[in-house]
């Protein structure tokens, strides 16, 4: 099976959604190709992850959704590719659903799993803001699956891609681009991609009380995060709210200090492989999602943490 | 500026999930349903604050049968001057956003606002696929959104940062946290929306390339493990050597 990767990447590499879509797509036991705009430094590590070849169309703009479709449209059919396969961070979301209908083909957007192709052609995917999974059938002959970050893992055991030139007509430009921003962030990992991530809710009392989860954070290499009241208040900013209105995350490892779990939280946090909440209440409900739990002051707590933390390098 | 606002019925955010039928279908028994709090909270208010400031006309789309009309005249209720109900049965996105684009089509519209996504499904799709049907510019998960004469002017959310965008002509965009604030509705909003047009309109042919075979709720969590407060620092032990995660 042919399955074509639409790749994003920053400062020539390529992004961890794009490297995690190649490794589901050379995990489906597919012959794998990429496509991506201009500016790839080498293959941009796709190689590593299973791609053969990596197509590069200069001159279409990445944040240009409609030239972008017609980049991976020209790719697919320029590959023969049944499936493609894009990370749906929010890149993907820009660009799978457009590509779905220019394809004519069934799209399956936030895929935790490879394809079941015992009977048909199943892809599971979460819904109900993680509270649920589905089996979604796909009929079609071509497929689009976006898959959810940090679902899949990344292999980097292959070897190196070709790079070959594509030319495409992506058409006139039907945005332009005025600013973009990278978020500062201190230098830490975007909450999407991040593998650890440090959060914290009103238990703390006051945006002044932050400095805590920051120092336990950067002792830990991990993102700070925090619940819908806290970004709400503007004690901490609205990009790092996690939750059903938030952001939706899935890190290794989750620490919720001062959260008491309501549902539309842990709605946005179940995907986490390891949770662990710290809160005085020992009703709390996050501690019936939690895998570890500490009951107690997080004024004491968290000190000692940090302190236990940066012992550990 | 005239614009269609895609409004979907969600599960309260506070539900019960179980399933039925072979865990085919989702139990709808004791369920509230709303309005998708990003379609609401986020694209319907954002396209209200720009009918008051720059005139217009703000009407709200749905695909699905009568049980939809509810959330409709909540949106209505919120201040949109209209509605329209595609009268389907169901179908995935392609088929909903084919049903929306073929309306926005015949109807001059200027702009289609959605929600980034539904809560009970998360997949973001229709926006996308609507602008492709229409071939217009899609502006994904936007969280600020300004007119300057007929220029749209759009902040979105890119992967580690975002960027501003600036967009002539008819546009489609979904809308995220940021773009607006929730309005509840008032007594005076809720009386005219018992008044004002909820026109039903037959569905176009169009395909559904993708369904639900089954759902499932994920494994219970084990019980937690609970660490001492005194010596909290054990905690790095069971993340390192237990759960293997640091």
């Amino acid at each position: 099976m042919k399955v074509l990767v639409f790749a994003d990447h920053r400062g020539g590499k390529a992004t961890k959604a794009s490297l995690e879509a190649a490794t589901y797509a050379k995990r489906m036991g597919a012959d794998v190709e990429a496509v991506t705009t201009g500016g790839l430094e080498g293959d941009g590590g796709l190689g590593a992850a299973g791609v053969s070849t990596v197509h590069v169309a200069d001159g279409v703009n990445p944040s240009d959704s409609a030239q972008l479709t017609k980049m991976v449209a020209a790719a697919a059919d320029a590959t023969g590719a049944e499936v493609v396969v894009v990370g749906n961070d929010n890149t993907g979301r820009l660009v799978a659903p457009r590509v779905a209908v220019r394809l004519d083909a069934g799209l399956v957007s936030g895929a935790v799993a490879l394809p079941d192709t015992s009977n048909g052609f199943t892809v599971r995917k979460n819904v109900f803001s993680g509270k649920a999974t589905a089996d979604v059938s796909i009929t079609s002959a071509k497929k689009v699956i976006a898959v959810m970050p940090n679902a899949i893992g990344i292999d980097a055991d292959g070897g190196s891609a070709n790079v070959s030139a594509l030319s495409v007509d992506a058409g006139s430009a039907s945005v332009t681009v005025r600013e973009q921003h990278v978020a500062s962030g201190d230098g830490m990992v975007p909450l999407p991609e991040a593998e650890l991530v440090v959060s914290a809710g009103r238990g703390l009392k006051g945006p002044e009380n932050w400095g805590m989860i920051e120092d336990l954070a950067k002792a830990l290499g991990a993102t700070t995060a925090c619940s819908r009241p806290v970004s709400d208040m503007d004690w901490r900013p609205h990009h790092e709210h996690v939750g059903q209105t938030g952001v939706a995350i899935r890190p290794n490892l989750y620490i919720a200090v001062g959260i008491s779990g309501a549902i539309q939280h842990l709605a946005g946090v179940n995907g986490s492989k390891v949770i662990v909440v710290i809160n005085k209440d020992p009703e709390a409900p996050f501690f019936k999602a939690a895998d570890y739990g500490i009951v107690g002051d997080a004024f004491e707590v968290v000190p000692k943490l940090v302190e236990a933390a940066q012992a550990l390098n | 500026m005239k614009i269609l606002v895609c409004i979907s019925k969600a599960p309260d955010t506070t539900s019960r999930i179980a399933f039925t039928d072979g865990n085919t279908k989702f139990d709808e028994n004791g369920v509230q349903f709303i309005v998708n709090p990003y379609d609401e909270w986020y694209a319907l208010v954002r396209a209200l604050e720009l009918k008051e400031a720059g005139g217009g006309q703000v009407t709200t789309i749905t695909v699905g049968g009568a049980d939809n009309d509810p959330i409709i005249r909540k949106a209505l209720a919120i201040g949109a001057d209209n509605a329209v109900r595609i009268d389907a049965d169901g179908g995935d996105s392609m088929y909903v956003a084919k049903q929306i684009a073929e309306y926005a089509k015949s109807n001059g519209y200027d702009a289609v606002f959605a929600g980034k996504e539904t809560i009970q499904y998360n997949s973001g799709a229709v926006g996308g696929m609507i602008a492709e049907y229409l071939d217009w510019p899609y502006i994904s998960l936007a969280t600020k959104l300004d007119m300057e004469g007929s220029t749209a002017v759009i902040t979105r959310d890119v992967q580690g940062g975002s960027e501003v965008l600036g967009v002539d002509g008819p546009f489609v965009l979904s809308a995220s946290k940021g773009l607006a604030e929730q309005r509840i509705p008032n007594m005076r909003g809720i009386m005219a929306a018992r008044t004002k047009p909820l026109e039903v309109v037959p569905a176009v042919d169009a395909a559904s390339h993708t369904s639900v075979a089954s759902y499932a709720l994920p494994a219970e969590k084990g019980a937690c493990r609970m660490i001492d407060a005194e010596n909290p620092a054990e905690l790095f032990d069971l993340l390192r050597n237990e759960a293997k995660v640091l």
